[in-house]
């Protein structure tokens, strides 16, 4: 019979001890709605399962140092209910809240999305686009890292033996300055992205482009940071031709495959419309704020 | 939004004047099922119960070595371990029992694998055991040797001279000699007419196109369950969630070799069938599991299960040539089908031949339909079998022909359309039927002339279902208090018990809330087949009907009785027995005084009808859709959607637009999304619902629904069965609509993003 | 073999104890242990809703939740709904609306309905979509639901439609 054990901690140096002693087969248990469907499917073989709900820091939304700090447990429904997030980082949101049901928003969270290492994670472009970060703690005490540093492959991330990411941290929001995420699926909701955009921009005073970045999902092994493409539109007021130039640099960037949910040439057409189209939101929304 | 289109009633028992048929009570099993009460197959407890699991094949095709059970039954806790060779080993034989002949020898193989597995999720040992945990493990812990062979899943691909063959001892039938050597084409049938190649020859226009569907499956949301418990002494019963428990006792009992009468089998809440429980998956396997150890043994399918190893319909690649004059009317029709049957011969494709062409008038035809076994589950039965697949491709091409004719889609159709009298493209004369009247309801409808916004278009398209009667039992019993109680055998799937007891109530005289129906076991009321084909409210309707009537005249011999008039005296009103004779003085008897009097009059008052319902009334239904596709994602939104269906008499208005809603969301999933996919290794890529892609209710608008009652004579109040037809149309009407959007002719299901880009971007 | 837990929890304001093996699910819990059948099982992976319950004030699927994570916690499912024998105004609604064929997606999409309705007592049409939509119903088309839903929501802000 295998063994699975299940302990809820109450503090984060208590968990990654835990996480370390359990070996290969111990997972932090955030929202649980991959982990529990990997257990069930045999995909990840039963070992000690850590509940991190129970240490204060992992839940919750705190605005610190002009950013947010947002527990790594916290629930999709809670970010859309935080108005002060939604106005500054609407796009973060919108990923987040792409994800799954709205009984998988009352479980799911950012962070497990992002561990999960699935490159159609949905909350993950926006955050790469945001210039996000983690906060990790593991055994060796407590280290922060980019986002788009923890997957590395599908399903692996960059975490040590023991590590978990406890806190996502988002940097404060400039003037001028919004995002956006988009994503295709072949039905409107309960769908594993085919292809998301996620568009952070900041604008000048004459409504010129001055920042930005853009990042894209389930088109290559990881997100794909499109510095290419943010290159595209910055110095623009996102005309026409700006956009093209954005759609031709997001294409060029895709390493996507073909599979059940779509073919890569497909994906990559997508990318190009997407960023496009995330731009011109991210866009509108900056205009606003000014 | 609904609307009611009556042709004055030609049914007996309609006199215009009805009191319960056609009103909107609330069901009678509803309470139960918004309160969670409602028990369904997985929800029945017993004490002492195991829980049993199947071990299925990971390879599509593989020759079973050996099955090494020993480690698991080594296990603590395991109970009981099943092979094939704990099954016998039947002959080829056919066996007619519902909606389909089914063969004994494919069915229990089906069941559990005997030497060689057909598909990926083809059963090949099963365990009992003391928790869910043990029994996991036991699955485990027993080794199976497989000799890999190679596998065939597309139609065409299993059609090939060349492709890996299934079964050594099948040769094609229906060819004119029998052929030398054993083929994936377990038959070939044909229905022709007319000289097909004078025709094309005279014909304006034609045109002509290649149509390819994917397998999609039924779907319901409560996966397969039985209980199943064998006694010391051989008497077995079962619990189980299936469209039919009679049925499940027939298969039951030619699978294990037991009497049927010693089987007891009692239908659970059934969470959804669609026709895929129309057959056995799990019970034969509780039951051996059962007998071996001694104890009642829970079977319930994990989602994955049911996709991999329960009947999704076919998917198939068609061939549809028309040809007509240039006023329009149609004048040759060569339609080809090659049906997947799954790694069993059976596939949907006679029915589907059947209906093709059925909503048209055509002089020459000629349509031929290939059945292919592949190494995939085996088809079951699925809302109008076959019929939505064909309607696909015809409905594509008709499409297409008004567009080279510049007619109007609807007229079209009318100036093509079947008519009382006209001989069918399967064979009887056409009689009632309100075709035209729903193809009027559809032209006349403000959908149709709504106007539509850029990248937008509408589709329309037709679709048939023969509808079937067949055998059923039903009885009625009065209480003492005068209310009665309707009790039929066949599992309700739709809302029946709603329509039997209103039909009861209505020849009783009595309110609904008077009248309770139940679905009895197999011991408590006699044979009924099984709930399909949609013949439950016409066949087991007539069923209670006439039991109703039949205490109608009970009640009459016992009114004159108490009056102490002749019998030719009284009559029955309203739900009282009065005398005719105003100048006697007596006073009305009321069912409830009735009944409360029956022992002064002969005692219980009860009557059960046993009968073989012939004349059930096809349906037509005629659909039109509004889409619009985004050109640059290829991503399709149905924005608005309106169904008319000839319903003969709709019983119960609610859920007769219920079934009409349902059926266009299934087809919509199936036009747009769904689809069995699989790997190169031939294991199916998407079982879940995840990525199988049901529609969810964002992806849906309301959907309209005109119920067009031309009544059929055959049925008390007129009923036609309704449940099939409409799923037939959306396929096309779907596919239509994106022709108008993109102005381009998808012919290949589903209707999916990627698909779409790829058309446009090819200009 | 690993080792059972022992839980208390509330649900449907009761106080339960029960005992249960750390990879059994909440809805394993509720249905095997609790008796609790109203909770459905469609998938096992969260893609159909019927296994929706209220934790802690938000909706789930119980499916995706291990029962020893509902320690100390409140559940709400099915049986909860209506007060006593008098049936929840969606309940209701959705028997005159005839807004269940099978039933067995009913439990979850009412459940789900709730959870609506506490977090917006008026949804447009689109808004319940939206929120409905990790709820499967395979009979209905959506349609009568959907009219229910609004018709309930009505009902409870006092308003007719």
């Amino acid at each position: 019979m295998s063994e699975v054990d299940f302990i809820a901690p109450t503090s984060p140096e208590q968990a990654a001890r835990a996480l370390l002693a359990g070996g290969a087969t111990a997972r932090p248990l955030g929202g649980g709605t991959d982990l529990l469907v990997q257990l069930r499917s045999g995909r990840l073989p039963p070992g000690l399962i850590v509940d991190i709900k129970r240490i204060p820091e992992a839940i919750g939304i705190r605005q610190e140092a002009g950013g947010f700090v947002i527990g790594a447990a916290t629930p999709g429904i809670t970010l859309s209910e935080h108005a002060a997030l939604g106005q500054a980082w609407p796009g973060v949101v919108e990923g987040a809240n792409l994800i799954g049901s709205t009984q998988v928003q009352g479980r799911a969270s950012m962070a497990g999305n992002l561990c999960n290492a699935s490159p159609a994670a949905d909350s993950v472009p926006a955050l790469v686009a945001a210039r996000a970060t983690c906060l990790i703690v593991g055994p060796e005490g407590r280290r922060t890292a980019p986002v788009e540093s923890i997957a590395v492959a599908p399903g692996r991330t960059s975490l040590a033996p023991g590590e978990f990411v406890l806190e996502i941290l988002l940097p404060p929001r400039p003037a001028r300055s919004a995002d956006a995420y988009l994503r295709m699926i072949p039905r409107t909701e309960m769908d594993i992205a085919v292809v998301g955009a996620g568009v952070n921009l900041t604008l000048d005073a004459n409504g010129v482009i001055s920042d930005a970045h853009v990042a894209l999902g389930a088109v290559g092994p990881t997100v794909i940071l499109a510095t290419e493409a943010a290159a595209a539109i910055i110095g623009s007021k996102l005309d026409d031709e700006a956009l093209a130039r954005l759609d031709a640099a997001a294409r060029a960037v895709c390493r996507p495959i073909s599979d059940k949910r779509g073919t890569s040439e497909f994906r990559t057409k997508i990318a190009g419309v997407l960023a496009r189209r995330a731009a011109v939101i991210a866009y509108g929304r900056a205009e606003k704020t000014a | 939004m609904s609307d009611v289109l009556d042709r004055p009633a030609a049914a007996p028992l309609d006199d215009g004047h009805l009191k319960v048929v056609g009103t909107r009570p609330i069901r009678p099993d509803g309470a139960d099922k918004v309160t969670g009460k409602a028990a369904y197959g997985a929800d029945l407890a017993l004490p002492g119960m195991l829980v049993g699991r199947i071990k299925r094949s990971p390879h599509p095709h593989a020759r079973i070595v050996s099955i090494d059970t020993r480690r698991a039954r080594a296990l603590p806790g395991v109970k009981a371990i099943v092979t094939a060779a704990d099954f016998p080993d039947l002959a080829s034989e056919e066996y007619e029992a519902g909606e389909s002949a089914a063969n004994l020898r494919d069915l229990s193989l089906n069941v559990m694998a005997r030497h060689t597995a057909l598909y990926d999720g083809h059963a090949v040992a099963a365990v009992a055991a003391t928790s869910s945990a043990i029994a996991d493990e036991a699955i485990a812990l027993i080794t199976v040797e497989y000799e890999v062979l190679p596998h065939v899943v597309e139609v065409e691909a299993a059609m090939a001279p060349d492709a890996p063959v299934l079964h050594a001892h099948m040769f094609t039938e229906g060819l004119a000699a029998r052929p030398d050597k054993p083929s994936n084409i377990a038959k070939r049938n044909a229905i022709t007419r007319g000289d097909l190649a004078a025709a094309f020859a005279e014909a304006d226009v034609i045109v002509e196109d290649r149509y390819v569907t994917a397998a999609v499956h039924q779907g319901y949301i409560e996966p397969h369950a039985c209980v199943a418990s064998y006694a010391a002494d051989g008497q077995c019963q079962v619990w189980s969630s299936s469209q039919g428990q009679f049925m499940i006792r027939t298969y039951c009992a030619k699978v294990l070799d037991l009497e049927a009468s010693d089987i007891r089998v009692t239908p659970a809440e059934i969470g959804g069938g669609f026709g895929g429980k129309t057959t056995v998956y799990l019970e034969p396997v509780a039951l051996a599991l059962s007998r071996q150890s001694g104890a009642p043994v829970k079977l319930v399918m994990t989602r994955d299960e049911v996709f991999r190893a329960s009947g999704p319909t076919s998917a198939s690649v068609m061939h549809v040539k028309l040809g007509a004059r240039s006023d329009g009317t149609i004048i040759a029709a060569d339609v080809v089908l090659k049906f997947q049957s799954g790694a069993f011969p059976g596939s949907p494709v006679g029915a589907a031949s059947m209906t093709a062409l059925a909503c048209y008038d055509i002089p020459n035809f000629s349509i031929v339909g290939y059945d292919v076994v592949t190494n995939t589950p085996k088809v079951a039965a699925y809302r109008a079998p076959g019929a939505p697949i064909s309607a696909f491709a015809v409905e594509s091409a008709v499409d297409d022909l008004a567009r080279r004719l510049g007619m109007d889609p609807i007229a079209l159709r009318e100036k093509n359309a079947v008519r009382d009298g006209v001989k069918a493209s399967y064979g009887p004369t056409f009689r009632n039927i309100g075709y035209v009247e729903t193809l009027e309801a559809i032209r006349e409808h403000p959908h149709y002339a709504a106007p539509l916004g850029p990248n937008q278009g509408r589709g329309v398209a037709v679709g048939f279902w023969f509808n079937v009667g067949g055998e059923s039992t039903a009885a009625v019993n009065l209480n003492e208090d005068g209310s009665a109680v309707v009790i039929s055998g066949n599992p309700d799937i739709g809302g029946s018990r709603a329509s039997m007891a209103m039909m009861a109530a209505e020849v009783l005289g009595l309110p609904i809330e008077k009248v309770r129906p139940i679905v009895a076991d197999t011991a408590s009321i006699g044979f009924s087949m099984l709930t399909g084909g949609s013949r439950t409210t016409f066949a087991t309707g007539m069923a209670v009907t006439q039991a109703a009537q039949k205490i109608v005249e009970d009640l009459k011999r016992r009114g004159a009785l108490l009056m102490d008039v002749p019998v030719d005296q009284v009559d029955f009103v309203n739900g009282a027995v009065v005398c005719l004779d105003p100048a006697k003085g007596k006073a009305d008897l009321t069912v409830a005084e009735l009944a409360e009097k029956a022992a002064q009059t002969g005692g219980p008052i009860g009557a059960q009808v046993s009968l073989n319902a012939q004349g059930a009334g096809p349906g037509f239904g005629v659909h039109v859709c509004d889409v619009e596709v985004d050109p640059e994602t290829g991503h399709v939104t149905v924005l608005r959607y309106t169904a008319a269906q000839d319903v003969g008499k709709a019983i119960h208005p609610s859920y007769v637009e219920g079934q009409i809603q349902g059926g266009v969301a299934q087809g919509v999933g199936w036009a747009l999304n769904e689809e069995y996919i699989f790997d190169r290794g031939g294991r199916m890529e998407n079982a879940g619902f995840l990525d199988y892609r049901v529609p969810v209710a964002s992806d849906l608008p309301m959907i309209d629904t005109v119920m067009v009652e031309v009544a059929n004579p055959r049925h008390p109040f007129g009923a036609k069965g309704v449940g099939e037809v409409p799923i037939v149309p959306p396929l096309a009407a779907v596919a239509n609509a994106v022709r108008g959007a993109i102005g381009k002719r998808m012919t290949s299901l589903p209707l999916s993003p990627p698909k779409i880009r790829a058309a446009i971007d090819a200009g | 073999m690993s080792k059972r837990q022992h839980i208390s929890a509330v649900v449907n304001g009761d106080p339960v104890e029960f005992l249960t093996d750390p990879r059994a699910t909440l809805l394993d819990a509720l249905r095997d242990d609790l008796g609790l059948t109203g909770s459905k099982e469609g998938c096992g992976s969260g893609d159909c809703g019927a296994c929706s319950v209220i934790l802690d004030g938000r909706l789930v699927c119980s499916c995706l939740v291990l029962a020893v994570e509902a320690e100390g916690r409140r559940v709400e499912t099915i049986e909860g709904l209506a007060d006593g024998s008098k049936l929840h105004p969606l309940q209701q609604k959705f028997l005159e609306h005839a807004a269940l064929q099978c039933g067995f997606c009913t439990p979850g999409l009412l459940v789900a309905a709730k959870a609506l309705l506490d977090a917006n007592p008026n949804p447009t049409e689109s808004e319940a979509r939206y929120w409905l939509a990790g709820n499967l119903c395979r009979c209905t088309g959506y349609d009568k639901i959907i009219r229910a839903v609004m018709d309930a929501a009505a009902e409870l802000r006092q308003e007719t439609v």
